[in-house]
């Protein structure tokens, strides 16, 4: 399947693990990511808090030329960094429902001579077209060495899965599909439940120690379910959970040495790509102890234990017999 | 088209009479005005306007007007005919003119209630009343078809809605046939274990009544068993109920219970014990049930599984188990339906953030109403998942899956109540526990509801208004660690709060049984939004349908507790015994007819029919109404393209005729050649 592909700012920089590790598995999956030719800066959060118009009109720009672009990539935009898989359905929504915003942006966008019909390109996150485009039964055809033994802890972040302006690709609040997917790669998926919470964003620039203290929430939670590593699908949720890991350390005095992986990164690995294949030693927090653990049956298998004889049974969830 | 209409007789007399009602039509339409000019427009010979003409002295009017004036039509413009078309052709009627040679223009609900636009509201009233006219000089004279009816009734549903109409009926002295889907009636009430407010015992109030049913010779109750197919209509239907096979010989089984005992195949009950309690593969769902034969349940016992075991035939003592019984299919006639068919519990997995099935204390309220049962799992021990560990701390969340724009909109009207009961039955049994309940609004509006509320209040439960964000056992602060912490915003202090609790009770809503929508169809019934059965009129006719002779009560109409319930079932009951001793009932004759002269034999119409109402006559290559199950909807008459379908009082003059009357301004400007 071919779609238009916009990397973003992140993935040409300090995400280049990202990008490297997307390309790599979206290959075999039969994924043609046709790279948007001239993109531009989706604006992060710093435009649209400064002045939407000017915002609006630098993220519809990216639109008006996938719009342009069509023959090459359908009009579906993939965008693996959830800021801007984030910002540019948010541009997309608002012109759809105010023509007037929409009227006003195409006046901006006419100097380049572009123009954007609202509603015409369709953006997606990549998780969702990796699960919901391809889906779990073929992407398992893929896996030749499972992740057996590996804990990871899928972490979603707060933008990909809400609003959901256009698709609502998974559950807001708890969101289950990278759980599925980390599942199949024969990983041990462990309860996170703060899945969906905040990195802290940018707080980390504004204020730090908001955002060490929402790191520590992640990394202790991450660690109290003994997770091997944590498994991202956003630049920003990487580069805080990774980069500033030390400084959390040093701010309250704890350990955690948790390394923080793209889901394409794992699923490389259990597709039998190279390590360097995919961005694997970028990191900060090294991955290699950790992922030396794949293939290490005796904990995750030990886990199971008898049940009391006076326990209660459990719920039964959809899917279980 | 060109115009072919039938003239009407020239000197038809048609008297017109407009209504104020009170302010509701005069205040926007200038009655007087619109009664001045159809005085002047073609057959009218008299046109008034009154301020009630639904009112005694407005009936007498027309009726005055027709033995004086000689009138042969009457127009009357008021509100719908669904409120005062039976009072006016009973006026018709009793000045001896035919109830049909009366037409009724709606100028109310489609005209004045619709605009303050004075001019314009007028100008279309005046349009209507034309059409009416012109309408009504077509009208021929019918006879109402008498429908004779059949005294016995089926009841869908054996909760307590079901029972209480079952038992209503019969001590009326007549036949009731009780389906009901599950092995044993009783429905939810015989899940819970106290009632609210009063603390009384569910199964207490309710089992004699089941009893009652098991026992009246008024009663054949069908349980394990569900309708497949109706048909017919008011007074006259057909219903076919599939009794599903139990693998147990009724004639023979005394319900000893051996069986069960014996039976070494123990799964988890999801229905009656909310997966919280095992039964056997052999089971009956309570101890108490009605009836008492036990099911086999083929797809956990081991001899259908792995064809051996047979367990319960060897101890048998009457040699009742049947390893062979085939579903039966049984035909019933009948003459009225009531449906009660219940409600499903929100599924609280479908809100993931609240951890249900994940986090292993938190608990379900119907898990909840099973645990405290003394007959339950935990002989109405409060324990965590654990089996053994008593709570200290106690979280229940109001409204789950209700007043939620993400799930139902509607207010689920009885958690509030149960949430409140909950907390008092766990400071009942666990008097130092800390209980908090997390609500949006206390909502207790019933008799001795508030009184309730107070007592709770009293006991030193903790009260947080707002809405959980959620559930979570992520400890972030010292003392949370092992806890489940509920993280809400507290809107009357206006704070952010994690309260760490051992156990969290989800207060679940009300919902439409799952498979209300293709059950609605089977019966000819709608659904609204929800998948709540349709009542006639939400507050004159709660438990009348839109099909005669099919009644609704209890929740499968919509969320209520079991007060209302009862008192619905018990409203039901006598709109049956009601028509019942009607005998007779006089049926408007607007059916279809369909002339064998024109009929081409394409067979368009017999799909379309909703009612099953047409027939293919084999022999002469024709289609054919049966006159008692026609419905007279028109879908037929419209469809057909050698148009060799009639709808009785609603043939193609009459509908044309009154297009052209609602268009009377324009026919000057559109020669009649071109319409």
């Amino acid at each position: 399947m071919k779609y238009s592909y916009y990397p973003g700012c992140s993935l040409e920089r300090q995400a280049g693990a990202y990008h490297q590790s997307a390309l790599a598995v979206a290959a075999p999956l039969g994924i043609e990511l046709v790279e948007l030719e001239d993109w531009n800066c989706c604006g992060a959060i710093e435009y649209i808090a400064v002045e939407l118009l000017p915002a609006y009109a630098l993220i519809s720009r990216n639109l008006a030329l996938a719009a342009q672009q069509n023959g090459k990539g359908g009009n579906q935009l993939v965008a693996p960094c959830s800021a801007c898989y984030l910002n540019l359905s948010k541009a997309d929504k608002y012109m759809d429902d105010s023509p007037e915003l929409a009227a006003k942006v195409n006046t901006a966008l006419a100097a380049g001579g572009l123009n954007y019909t609202p509603g015409s390109i369709r953006t997606r996150h990549l998780l969702d077209v990796i699960v919901n485009d391809i889906g779990f039964d073929k992407v398992k055809e893929h896996v030749s060495s499972a992740l057996t033994g590996l804990r990871v802890a899928p972490y979603y972040g707060c933008v990909a899965v809400r609003p959901g302006f256009h698709d609502h690709f998974d559950d807001h609040e708890y969101p289950t599909s990278m759980d599925k997917l980390m599942q199949v790669m024969g990983a041990q998926v462990v309860d996170f439940p703060l899945k969906a919470h905040c990195c802290g964003g940018h707080m980390t620039q504004i204020s730090q120690s908001v955002a060490l203290e929402l790191i520590r929430r992640l990394l202790k939670n991450a660690h109290d379910y003994a997770a091997d590593v944590i498994v991202t699908i956003c630049p920003m949720c990487q580069l805080n959970l990774d980069a500033y890991q030390e400084s959390v350390n040093r701010h309250f005095g704890t350990d955690y040495q948790i390394p923080i992986l793209y889901f394409t990164q794992l699923m490389g690995l259990a597709f039998g790509l190279a390590p360097e294949e995919l961005g694997i030693g970028k990191e900060f927090i090294d991955a290699r102890p950790a992922l030396a653990k794949v293939g290490q049956v005796g904990e995750a298998a030990a886990g199971r234990t008898k049940r009391d004889k006076k326990a209660l049974p459990m719920p039964r969830m959809a899917g279980e017999v | 088209m060109t115009k072919q209409h039938s003239q009407p007789e020239a000197d038809e007399k048609v008297g017109v009479y407009v209504c104020h009602c009170g302010s509701n039509i005069a205040k926007t339409i200038a009655v007087q005005d619109v009664a001045e000019w159809a005085a002047g427009q073609p057959h009218v010979t008299v046109a008034r306007d009154y301020k009630f003409m639904c009112s005694s002295l407005g009936q007498e009017l027309v009726e005055q007007d027709i033995k004086d004036q000689g009138l042969t039509r009457v127009v009357v413009a008021a509100c719908s005919p669904h409120m005062h078309e039976k009072t006016f052709q009973g006026a018709c009627e009793r000045s001896g003119l035919n109830r049909f040679m009366f037409e009724m223009a709606n100028i109310r609900e489609l005209d004045s209630w619709t605009t303050n636009d004075r001019e314009a509201a007028t100008q279309k009233a005046k349009s209507m009343v034309s059409g009416a006219v012109e309408r009504v000089v077509h009208h021929k004279p019918l006879e109402m078809l008498p429908v004779h009816i059949n005294p016995k009734t089926l009841i869908v549903g054996g909760g307590i809605a079901g029972i209480t109409a079952a038992l209503d009926i019969a001590n009326a002295g007549h036949h009731v046939y009780l389906v009901e889907r599950e092995p044993s009636i009783g429905g939810h009430m015989a899940q819970v274990d106290k009632t609210f407010p009063t603390l009384d015992c569910s199964a207490c109030i309710l089992t004699p009544r089941m009893v009652q049913v098991g026992q009246h010779p008024n009663i054949t109750l069908l349980s394990y068993s569900e309708v497949e197919q109706v048909d017919g209509y008011v007074g006259s239907f057909t219903v076919r109920v599939r009794k599903k096979a139990r693998y147990i010989n009724e004639e023979l089984c005394t319900g000893c219970g051996d069986c069960v005992e014996k039976c070494p195949s123990r799964v988890v009950d999801q229905v009656f014990e909310a997966g919280l309690g095992y039964r056997k593969s052999v089971y009956k769902p309570f101890p108490q049930a009605v009836p008492k034969y036990p099911v086999i349940d083929p797809d956990s016992c081991t001899f259908f599984q792995r064809g051996k075991c047979k367990a319960c035939e060897l101890v048998c003592p009457t040699g009742a188990i049947d390893f062979a019984q085939k579903d039966e299919l049984l035909t019933l006639e009948v003459g009225s339906i009531i449906l009660s068919t219940g409600y499903d519990l929100f599924d609280a997995r479908r809100i993931p953030q609240y951890g249900y099935g994940r986090l292993a204390n938190v608990f379900t309220s119907l898990e909840f109403e099973r645990m405290v049962n003394a007959a339950g799992p935990t002989e109405g021990q409060i324990v965590l998942r654990d089996g053994v560990t008593q709570p200290k701390k106690v979280g229940i969340i109001h409204c789950v899956g209700s007043r939620d724009k993400n799930h139902n909109e509607y207010c689920s009207r009885v958690c509030c109540m149960y949430s409140l009961k909950f907390a008092h039955l766990v400071r009942e049994r666990i008097p130092d526990a800390e209980i908090y309940n997390f609500y949006i609004d206390i909502r207790a509006s019933g008799k001795r509801y508030e009184e309730f509320y107070h007592r709770v209040l009293e006991e030193g439960t903790h009260f947080v208004r707002g809405r959980v964000a959620e559930v979570t056992d992520a400890a972030r602060m010292p003392g949370e660690e092992g806890s489940l912490i509920i993280q809400v915003e507290d809107t009357l202090i206006g704070k952010q709060r994690r309260i760490p609790v051992d156990m969290v009770l989800l207060s679940a809503g009300v919902e439409a049984r799952s498979d209300s929508q293709e059950f609605a169809q089977k019966f000819g019934l709608g659904c609204d939004f929800s998948g709540f059965f349709i009542e006639r009129h939400p507050k004159l006719d709660p438990v009348l349908t839109m099909s005669d002779g099919i009644f609704v009560s209890g929740a499968c109409q919509g969320p209520m507790a079991i007060p209302e319930t009862v008192a619905q079932a018990g409203s039901a009951a006598s709109q049956v015994i009601s028509l019942i001793s009607q005998g007779t009932l006089m049926m408007e004759p607007i059916r279809a007819r369909i002339n064998p002269d024109q009929c081409s034999g394409c067979r368009i119409c017999n799909n379309l029919c909703p009612y099953n109402a047409i027939t293919f006559l084999d022999d002469q290559k024709i289609s054919q109404v049966i006159t008692a199950m026609c419905q007279g909807c028109g879908a037929c008459v419209s469809a057909c393209p050698s148009a060799a379908i009639t709808g009785a009082h609603f043939t193609a003059d009459q509908v044309m005729s009154q297009i052209e009357g609602l268009l009377w301004d324009m026919r000057e400007t559109i020669p009649l050649e071109a319409v």
